[in-house]
């Protein structure tokens, strides 16, 4: 929170009324958009007219149907895969960064090493599956060396939607972890060591601990963006299995059934918001 | 262990994750020069043939106007909205403002996808069907909330000193507003846009839902991708990848660099 000076004078009328617009915005496209999702949920769904009526069945056909709630599981353990994974690369890498690589050096890599994110996220899976195709870059490139003779079967798997997503969430994670790292006083690590403490002690008891909140934010951000993506799963995946935003993309394309639709993206709604409540109390979100 | 072999395995160590980060890119741009029909080794070039089929493509270069128009109007629109927002919140008591902050920031908690999905349902529901001008009002929900967040944050009490200057010198709210705290505030309104623009450009699941005819870069990427690995792809997405690049350049460079303020 800022701090307010005394001498502030209130805001005269014209200065209030200019937060509006982008409140009535936000309003008609944002909160009633939802309003009108979770009324469409409750929707009769007869063939492909709406009945009239309203009805849980969208619901109770959701979480009894194995296919849809196949989609469900499988979204929620590529999610958890993709956040583990990428924590587990990129704390490492923040930590190195924040405090082997000399201090000059430390912003510039770290610029280099986010340069990447700015790549549009369809060009960026496409890209991945130049690589990992049965033909393509890494497979090429392997059997050249003749280290392996059968092409390795990467694409259109889950692995390579993992791959892909992991890959976006290192530069994120990297940026978050280490932004927490280079705020930890180098006056605690130094009383530790002059309290005997080896460097292993002090990763564990103070870098460890005081770096939960960038990594919290940094696997939260991650599991958001992850859950609610078709673009990574629909190219590199492929339809070998499918995860709810295909699942809710596949409602719509395909049988225009916007009460599913609705249902599966209120669901996911939900997720997101739970998985917040849990990650609430090191997510300081109060500059914004 | 020595000095020596700690330094130089950290140095190995950073060069693997970079390798691992930059790998996507340089295959990318690489086989974009590919003279070959596949994007895939050996290289043989380098050649601008695919370049050259990639602006013969008219639904190619029309999907790239539109992308252009949609996110520099997008983006002026959520960067227009967020600085007045911005500038209207900054002088309310933080108590009473709260409400409104959590609902401006609120867009940012869901995913794009089920932005799109609900936009598509209000605007099937309303009758006005898919548009590009749809996609661009799915991209102003996406980008309003960062643009008030990117802008806010700037607004220190320095802001508040300069603000009742201008006022006991007998200017206007509204000369103050455009003489004073505008141009003072460049540097954030034009980091907000550039950020706006980039994700406006880069954007693929609500311009797939939200438009019919004309769609933008992503989408036409996607539907050629469609048809399988051609170095086509790779000269789209070089031309995608190099003006959501510059534009993240300019938005740092203004946040970064921005002009110290005398004391």
């Amino acid at each position: 929170m800022r701090a307010y000076s005394a001498e502030l004078r209130p805001p005269p009328e014209i200065v209030r009324w200019m937060v509006w617009p982008a409140v009535v915005f936000t309003v008609l496209f944002f909160v009633m958009p939802l309003i009108v999702m979770a009324c469409v949920s409750f929707w009769d769904r007869q063939g492909s007219f709406m009945a009239g009526s309203w009805t849980v069945q969208n619901y109770v056909k959701f979480f009894t149907r194995d296919y849809l709630l196949t989609a469900l599981v499988n979204s929620i353990e590529v999610t958890l895969i993709t956040t583990i994974v990428s924590v587990l690369l990129a704390y490492p890498f923040a930590y190195v960064l924040a405090f082997q690589v000399p201090a000059r050096w430390q912003k510039i890599i770290l610029l280099i090493a986010v340069l990447p994110f700015w790549t549009s996220y369809v060009v960026r899976s496409y890209s991945w599956l130049l690589i990992v195709s049965d033909n393509g870059f890494l497979n090429r490139v392997l059997m050249g060396l003749g280290l392996i003779s059968e092409p390795l079967k990467i694409a259109y798997t889950r692995s390579a939607t993992i791959l892909g997503f992991v890959h976006f969430f290192v530069m994120l994670l990297t940026l978050t972890i280490y932004a927490n790292l280079a705020q930890i006083s180098p006056s605690y690590i130094k009383a530790a060591q002059d309290l005997g403490a080896s460097w292993l002690t002090v990763i564990r008891r103070i870098i460890l601990p005081l770096s939960v909140p960038g990594v919290a934010v940094g696997a939260f951000l991650t599991f958001v963006i992850t859950i609610g993506d078709y673009v990574t799963p629909q190219i590199l995946g492929g339809n070998t299995e499918v995860l709810v935003p295909q699942a809710i993309m596949l409602q719509i394309v395909r049988t225009a059934d916007f009460p599913m639709a609705s249902v599966m993206s209120l669901v996911l709604m939900v997720l997101v918001v739970g998985v917040y409540l849990i990650f609430q109390r090191y997510l300081t979100m109060s500059r914004l | 262990m020595g000095k020596l072999s700690t330094h130089s395995l950290v140095w190995a160590f950073v060069a693997v994750m970079l390798a691992f980060i930059y790998l996507p890119v340089v295959v990318l741009v690489l086989f974009s020069f590919q003279s070959g029909d596949l994007p895939v080794p050996p290289l043989d070039g380098p050649s601008l043939r695919w370049y050259q089929r990639a602006f013969a493509n008219d639904r190619l270069t029309n999907s790239l106007w539109n992308s252009l128009l949609v996110g520099g109007l997008s983006a002026a629109a959520a960067t227009l909205l967020g600085f007045l927002s911005a500038y209207g919140m900054f002088r309310r008591k933080p108590a009473a403002a709260t409400a409104i902050r959590l609902l401006l920031i609120a867009p940012l908690m869901v995913s794009y996808l089920i932005i799109g999905v609900g936009l598509l349902i209000v605007f099937n529901t309303a009758g006005l069907g898919r548009s590009l001008f749809a996609v661009g009002i799915g991209h102003v929900v996406i980008n309003l909330p960062l643009c008030y967040a990117i802008i806010y944050s700037q607004f220190g009490d320095h802001l508040c000193n300069i603000d009742n200057a201008a006022h006991d010198l007998g200017a206007g709210d509204l000369t103050t507003l455009h003489r004073v705290i505008a141009p003072v505030m460049l540097p954030a309104i034009i980091a907000a846009f550039c950020l706006s623009f980039t994700l406006s450009w880069d954007e693929f699941i609500i311009s797939l839902l939200l438009s019919r005819f004309d769609v933008t870069l992503p989408v036409m990427t996607f539907e050629l991708m469609r048809a399988g690995l051609t170095p086509e792809v790779n000269a789209a997405g070089t031309i995608v990848f190099a003006i959501s690049f510059a534009m993240a350049l300019v938005a740092a460079m203004a946040t970064i660099f921005r002009p110290r303020r005398s004391r």
